[in-house]
C-alpha cells in the first residue's frame, strides 16, 4: 500500500509545553494510521470532553485544539506534580489526497480520533479481473 | 534481467511497519519528557485535602476493564494495559502513544484506611482517593527503664 497522503509534523517538540506567565499549552502524543479509506489520527488528550474540541483545515494545514479544564483550583497543594494540565494543539500539513469536508472526529475516554477519508481518486484502485 | 513486479504484492515497508507495531512487548513509553520517562507511565500528581491523599494520573484510551488499582499497607499498585489497534489493513505513519501493559507502585509515607479508597475514571483520567488510616506510620517507641 503505498503511502498515498503526506503529514508531517510541524516543528513541535512533544517533550515541553509552551508556557505563558497564565497557562501551558501541550503537544499531545499522536499515532497516525492509514487504511485502504482514509487517514486515521488518535491524539491523547486526558481531560478533554467533546465541546471542546476545535478542528480547522485550511489549504492543507490541519489544525487540532482541545481545551482541557484545570480539574485542580490554584489552591492545591500538590506534594507531587509529574504533569500539568492544559490545552492541547497540534499542527499537521496533509496532503491533497485528503477529503477534507468529509472529516469526522470523535472523542472517547480522553481520545480523540479523527477520521480524514481519502479523496476518491486517491484511493487504490481495485482491479477487476473476469475469468474466461 | 527484467525485473517482474507483481502488482497484487503488498509493500515491503508497509508490511514491516505493520509487523513493528504488533511486536510491541514493554510499554512503548510516550513522547515524555526525560524526567517523565524517569518516573514511568503513568504520571501521578498527587496533593493532600482535608485528610485525604490524592493521586490523579493521565491515562488516555483506558476504561475499567483495562486498570487493575491495588492496596497493599501502604503501597498503592497502578497496574494496566493499552491495547493498539489490531488490524491487518492498517499501516503506521507515526506512533507516539505508549501501549503495552505498564506497572506503576508507590509506596505512601502513612497508613493508608483500605476501606476507604476510591477510584474513578472519566476522561481518561484517574483519580484515587487514599484516606489516612489516622495511625501514625512511626511511632514513637518508649523506652523504660528496666
Amino acid at each position: 500500500m503505498s503511502k498515498t497522503a503526506t503529514l508531517e509534523r510541524q516543528a513541535n517538540n512533544v517533550d515541553q509545553p509552551e508556557c505563558s506567565p497564565s497557562a501551558c499549552t501541550y503537544t499531545p502524543a499522536v499515532d497516525i494510521l492509514e487504511t485502504d479509506d482514509e487517514l486515521l489520527l488518535l491524539v491523547d488528550v486526558p481531560g478533554a470532553s467533546p465541546e471542546a474540541i476545535d478542528i480547522e483545515y485550511d489549504r492543507g494545514r490541519l489544525t487540532i485544539a482541545v481545551g482541557v479544564a484545570e480539574r485542580q483550583g490554584p489552591q492545591t497543594q500538590y506534594t507531587h506534580r509529574e504533569y500539568g494540565v492544559g490545552e492541547f494543539r497540534r499542527t499537521f500539513q496533509v496532503g491533497k489526497e485528503i477529503d477534507a469536508s468529509r472529516m469526522e472526529a470523535e472523542v472517547r475516554d480522553g481520545v480523540l480520533t479523527l477520521h480524514l477519508p481519502k479523496a476518491e481518486a486517491a484511493k487504490a484502485r481495485k482491479v477487476a479481473v473476469k475469468v474466461v | 534481467m527484467m525485473l517482474l513486479r507483481n502488482p497484487y504484492a503488498v509493500s515491503p515497508f508497509g508490511q514491516v511497519q505493520r509487523e513493528l507495531g504488533r511486536m510491541l512487548e514493554e510499554f512503548a513509553g510516550c513522547a515524555c519528557s526525560p524526567a517523565a520517562r524517569a518516573h514511568g507511565f503513568p504520571a501521578f500528581n498527587a496533593w493532600e485535602d482535608d485528610g485525604r491523599f490524592l493521586i490523579e494520573a493521565e491515562v488516555p484510551g483506558l476504561t475499567l476493564e483495562d486498570l487493575d488499582i491495588q492496596i497493599e499497607g501502604n503501597k498503592l499498585s497502578v497496574r494496566g494495559q493499552r491495547k493498539l489497534a489490531d488490524d491487518e489493513n492498517v499501516v503506521y505513519h507515526r506512533r507516539e502513544r505508549g501501549a503495552g501493559e505498564f506497572t506503576r507502585d508507590v509506596r505512601l509515607p502513612f497508613e493508608v484506611d483500605p476501606e476507604g479508597v476510591e477510584a474513578t475514571l472519566k476522561d481518561g483520567v484517574l483519580t484515587i482517593v487514599l484516606p489516612k488510616s489516622g495511625r501514625e506510620k512511626t511511632r514513637k517507641i518508649v523506652v523504660k527503664a528496666a
